[in-house]
This record gives structure tokens, sequence and C-alpha cells, in this order.
């Protein structure tokens, strides 16, 4: 993991992507980015019930400390269904 | 435990967090952000015509370090309001669009939500002393 996504390696859309997907039980992500800002759109079943505060910092918590370092910016926003408009 | 240590700026940063009511944590000053979530940011509480703390963090790396340990937030800026972590850009952008900011800042009567990019409405924004 950690060469996998060394410093040095440019994070792609893809990448963060696959990594939401992965790390968060039934999310569904849409990312979008130039390699050091990226936007996601994501939508898991996790995230009912849950205050956006805790919507997020779930996502956070799938890049930790790479938040900032190798990955210069996210934003986010996430629903709790891939039906449900963005909140 | 760890906590229990003295920790002057964690102590700092937990004051100013309580001690003001509207609270940004940002890069840079209203005036001059360094960054364009933090300008957007202001520009949304600006426009609201609320009165606001800033902290700029960039001072030195251990505000971030230590805010983000109170917060357990990792991204800069970060909006309190009575003492409770509001969110980042995001969260904020959403609030702000939807009219929930205005009423989480307890403001009667919000002019409809406007663009963001250029506040016509700047209120001179509180400054504290930046003992952190």
């Amino acid at each position: 993991m950690a060469s996998r996504y060394a410093r040095g390696v440019s994070a792609t859309p893809e990448e963060l992507k696959e990594r939401i997907e992965n790390g968060i039980p039934g999310a569904v992500a849409s990312v979008t980015g130039d390699g050091h800002h990226f936007n996601a759109v994501v939508s898991a079943p996790a995230f009912a019930g849950i205050s956006r505060i805790a919507q997020h910092r779930l996502v956070y918590d799938v890049f930790g400390a790479e938040l900032g370092d190798r990955i210069h910016a996210l934003s986010i926003q996430t629903k709790t269904s891939e039906t449900e408009e963005a909140r | 435990m760890s906590d229990e240590t003295t920790n002057p700026m964690r102590e700092a940063i937990q004051e100013a967090i309580s001690e003001n009511p509207v609270i940004l944590f940002m890069k840079g000053n209203p005036e001059a952000p360094a960054c364009g979530f933090s300008a957007r940011t202001v520009a949304m509480l600006q426009s609201l015509g609320t009165r606001f703390a800033a902290v700029d963090i960039l001072p030195d790396p251990r505000i971030r370090q230590e805010l983000s340990a109170i917060s357990k937030w990792p991204t800069i800026p970060q909006l309190f309001v009575g003492g409770e972590l509001v969110g980042g850009c995001d969260i904020v952008t959403e609030m702000y669009e939807s009219g929930e900011l205005a009423e989480t800042l307890g403001i009667q009567d919000p002019e409809p939500a406007a663009p963001v990019s250029a506040p016509t409405h700047p209120s001179a924004p509180m400054t504290i002393e930046n003992r952190l």
C-alpha cells in the first residue's frame, strides 16, 4: 500500500474512486480531478442517518494523512443513495 | 495520558473556539485569503453579513496539527459556530445554498443566497489576537 500510493506517484481520479468504493461498504463514487485537486460525489448506504460532518469524515478517513499532501485538495458531496440529490 | 499533559497551543485553540460564537480557521486572513477554499468560505460569511473571528493557520504548522486533533477534521478551512464544527468549504457551501447556514448563524430573513464570487456586502470581520 505504501509503495502503491507513494508520495511521488500522482493520484488519479480512478484511484480515488476505487479506494472510496473499496473503503466504504456499498459506496458509489464519481471522481474528477487533475492529480492534485479532486472532486468526489459519493453515495453510500452508510451515510443514512448520520450528519454531513460524519459522512465527510468517512470519506476523509479513506485517505488519512495523504490529504493535504499527496492529495492536495478533495471536495466532497455526499448522498445516501445514487438517486438522492447531492446534499 | 498524553491528553492531560499541558499543551498551551491546544488550550489556546479550544479557548478561541469556545469564546467566539463564530470562528473560522483559514489559510491567510479575511482580507487576503491564501487559498481558494478559505476565500470562498470568507465570502459566504461576509455575504450573510455575519461577524466572525478568523485565525490564520499558516504561521505555525502546529496550529493546524492541534486544530485537526481537536476537530477530527483534516482539511482547512474549518468553521465553528457555538463551539461546534460546522464543516469545511464543501459543507458550508451546501448549507449556504440551502439557507441552512443563515439558520445556523441565527440570521433572520437572510437575503436570497447570492453567488459568492464577488462579495458585495463585506462586513468588517472581527479579528482576534492570534496568540496561537
